[in-house]
């Protein structure tokens, strides 16, 4: 089925709305069917922030899901939290470098990545999310880069329009995170 | 001799001369108060822009007493369906009319914020000390050890606190540069009608809020004869003192 | 009179409130009043930021009670007025909305709901089905549509004010948190273009003319003195309500005709069902949906005819039955059985569908 169901979990502040917000975007842009769906309780301020992302080829019905086919973690209380839309068909994608522990839960596979370290030690702390997002993209294989740079670029272009060098950093970001993981894990 | 009976009584255009039998009680201070916003209309020729809510609570008998275009609202509510109609007509000038319980009780918190945002309305407030269509309880404007019947030993301010002071709470929150804030009684109709013309006057202006208290008798619930009733009401104007509060320049020449 | 924004069909990419803003845009409201509170706020933001663009009017006031009681005043204006909120702003709203339904005033509210009882939580239910539908000290002569979503919002905030200006029934856009926070496509079109007039609105109070001079006035109350004046008036609301209901009355089949097992479901929930169904149907499992659009007055025949079809009945709602009182009611002697799938103030997912029919289909044998 071309539906791909994403979590995007993490803490206020590492920019998990922006992510999702982006990749719908990037999906829309590229005629896809999209659904995205932030978690809004009050826990949103000083909770873990969630993102539910749905981009598919059909007509989409649900607008929250039981498991996502890709579920990424972004803290340790995400990982707690998250841990209920994972299942055996689920790819979880976690950063070992902003996670003390590790998920322990039964998954298709558990990927991890250090998107923080190399956000701070190469390019930009500002710029984690984007490697997140290029993490997705790779992930999910749903969307193309190009559509994702066309949604950055609806986001951000102001700011791009004044500081250029941005866009060479967040589009970077970008193409480091996709690098980041080998093969698809979707379907 | 001519026969006087059958002279009609001379209403003011903006009073319905066919509202149907009586409705308030003898004696009520309603009926005044109405033909004195009645003729206060006239006098100003304001028939074609005013626009009349009434609260529930006696002020709700007077749902077709003014011959203009009347809403009855719920209690407390008229505040904001006149400020509603203001708002999305502002050529409307709208009265909302209201007894002590409906403006400062279950309608308090819409008085308030009217008179803080300036919501270009008259609100008339008729102050008789007591909830008379429930049957006689403890107003907010209940005096020190009135009777009613929820204060039936009479009100204990230690308990139930003091008499709210309805025009002193308005003026403390309005703009005083826009806002019109007046106390009058039923003792002194023509005060009481200078003060609606002004009160109606800053409205039709489209200078701001203007906040009309009435001091009224209710000589039902008061179980008061004539003589108690006016003494009575000399005693609230002692503890509610009668005069302008607020007033706004450009409404000088308006007597 | 209100600038148009949308002259053209233009596909949009944004959340279910700001869809509904849009909407009312094209539907020609021409004031908003409102309230903050959790998941409707983004309704007053989004008519907020094209208040220059629109030419609209607003005000924020004090309170849900002064909200509704002033989209009242606005309404016996003469203006397409209307007002949103959610849970414990709609307990309180309920004031108004009750002399909305004895002065037959055309009051519009989008409803987007939240966690109850109480403060609940400010994410997403279906539990103020029975309080919009019913609320209020009276018989709910109400017409309340449950939309499954921004394609849902967009077309029936439109409908919502000719419905209600037409009929003068207070009229509700029934939604949810969930709705109101996500973001999906949605086709915004000019409805007039699309040939859908716009109904007028026309003032109650200070019509054209000097009341008392060129007219009589007119004296709107609330307040009977006997007991037999109310029922004349209600039992001609009662009569009028029955009489419109199948024309207002609407409703959504999916892959219904044959199904053996028939899911009832109303808004967002039914399109989690709709997920379900073609996973099962997928897996051979015969299912489908029956889905109210209007709560008040819903589609009797069309349900009782659906239901006589089916073998197997399964509510699912995200409340505990709030629909399914209001459609049992109405399913009385059918001898269908039925189950239900309940999450109060949670999400039902087409995973949860899934798993519930399935079970079903084992327990009664159910050949698919």
């Amino acid at each position: 089925m071309a539906r791909s169901k994403i979590v995007l979990a993490g803490e206020g502040g590492q920019g998990v709305q922006s992510i999702a917000k982006i990749l719908v975007e990037a999906g829309y842009s590229a005629n896809k069917n999209v659904l995205y769906i932030p978690n809004f309780g009050v826990e949103q301020r000083g909770g873990v922030s969630i993102a539910f992302c749905q981009i598919a080829d059909e007509s989409i019905g649900e607008p929250r899901f039981s498991k996502g086919d890709i579920v990424i973690m972004l803290s340790d209380r995400a990982i707690e939290r998250c841990a209920c839309y994972v299942d055996e068909n689920t790819t979880v994608v976690y950063d070992d470098s902003v996670c003390l522990k590790k998920p322990e839960m039964k998954a298709k596979r558990i990927i991890n990545v250090s998107a923080n370290k190399i956000a701070n030690d190469e390019l930009s702390a500002r710029v984690f999310n984007m490697i997140i997002l290029g993490v997705v993209l790779k992930a999910t294989n749903v969307v193309d880069i190009q559509h994702a740079k066309d949604a950055l670029e609806l986001a951000l272009g102001k700011k791009f329009e004044a500081k250029p060098e941005l866009r060479d950093l967040n589009y970077k970001a970008l193409e480091r995170g996709m690098g980041l993981i080998n093969d698809t894990a979707s379907v | 001799m001519p026969n006087i009976l059958t002279v009609p009584p001379r209403l003011p255009e903006a009073q319905n001369p066919d509202p149907g039998v009586s409705k308030f009680c003898p004696g009520c201070g309603h009926g005044m108060i109405l033909k004195t916003l009645a003729s206060a209309i006239d006098e100003l020729n304001l028939q074609a822009r005013a626009v009349y809510g009434c609260d529930i609570g006696c002020s709700l008998l007077s749902w077709n007493y003014m011959n203009i275009d009347t809403i009855q609202a719920h209690h407390g509510r008229t505040t904001p369906v006149i400020y509603g109609i203001t708002r999305a007509t502002p050529e409307a000038v709208g009265i909302a009319y209201m007894g002590d319980g409906g403006g400062l009780a279950i309608g308090a918190q819409h008085l308030v914020n009217a008179a803080v945002r300036n919501e270009k309305m008259l609100v008339i407030l008729v102050n008789n000390t007591n909830y008379g269509m429930t049957g006689g309880q403890m107003a907010p404007t209940t005096l020190p050890g009135q009777v009613t019947e929820t204060t039936p030993y009479g009100r204990d301010v230690e308990a139930t606190g003091k008499p709210a002071k309805g025009a002193e709470m308005v003026s403390a929150v309005v703009d005083t540069e826009a806002a019109y804030v007046t106390r009058g009684t039923v003792n002194n109709l023509r005060q009481l009608k200078t003060m609606m013309k002004k009160g109606l006057q800053n409205v039709a202006d489209g200078r701001g809020f203007s906040y009309v208290e009435a001091l009224s008798v209710c000589p039902l619930n008061w179980r008061t004869n004539n003589v108690d009733t006016w003494d009575r009401l000399d005693e609230m104007e002692d503890f509610f003192k009668v005069g302008e509060l607020v007033v706004p320049q450009g409404l000088e020449g308006v007597k | 009179m209100v600038k148009k924004l949308i002259t053209e069909d233009t596909k949009l990419f944004m959340t279910g409130n700001e869809v509904i803003a849009y909407a009312a845009v094209a539907a020609g409201a021409e004031f908003m009043y409102g309230y903050p509170i959790t998941p409707q706020n983004e309704v007053m933001h989004t008519w907020c930021k094209l208040l220059p663009k629109t030419d609209a009017g607003f005000l924020q006031t004090e309170d849900e009670i002064s909200a509704g009681f002033s989209t009242l005043g606005g309404i016996l204006a003469g203006k397409k007025a209307f007002t949103a909120t959610a849970g414990p702003g709609n307990v309180i709203m309920q004031d108004a909305m009750s002399m909305a339904e004895m002065n037959r005033l055309p009051f519009v509210c989008a409803v987007m709901q939240r966690g109850g009882p109480s403060t609940a939580t400010v994410i997403y239910a279906q539990q103020e089905t029975t309080l919009t539908c019913f609320g209020g000290n009276g018989e709910g002569y109400r017409i309340v549509y449950s939309t499954a979503g921004h394609q849902d919002l967009y077309d029936y905030t439109i409908k919502a004010f000719n419905t209600a200006w037409k009929y003068r029934f207070p009229t509700f856009i029934l939604a949810d948190g969930y709705q109101g926070k996500m973001r999906e496509p949605v086709m915004a079109y000019d409805p007039e273009a699309r040939g859908i007039d716009l109904i007028p609105a026309t003032p109650y109070l200070r019509a054209e003319g000097v009341a008392g001079v060129d007219r009589k006035p007119v004296h709107l109350r609330n307040c009977f003195n006997l007991e037999e004046e109310l029922m004349e008036v209600l039992d001609s609301y009662e009569e009028e309500f029955n009489r419109i209901a199948p024309e207002i009355a609407e409703y959504q089949e999916y892959k219904a005709e044959d199904a053996e097992v028939l899911i009832i479901a109303h808004g967002i929930v039914a399109r989690s069902a709709m997920t379900a169904i073609d996973e099962l149907r997928a897996k051979g499992i015969r299912v489908g949906l029956f889905r109210p659009i209007t709560l008040r007055p819903l589609a009797v025949d069309p349900l009782r005819k659906a239901v006589s079809r089916a073998k197997q009945v399964l509510f699912t709602e995200s409340a505990n039955g709030q629909m399914a009182r209001l459609a049992l009611e109405k399913m009385y002697g059918l001898t269908t059985p039925y189950q239900t799938l309940y999450k109060m103030g949670v999400g039902v997912t087409g995973g949860d569908i899934i798993e519930k029919v399935e079970k079903m289909v084992k327990e009664n044998n159910l050949v698919c």
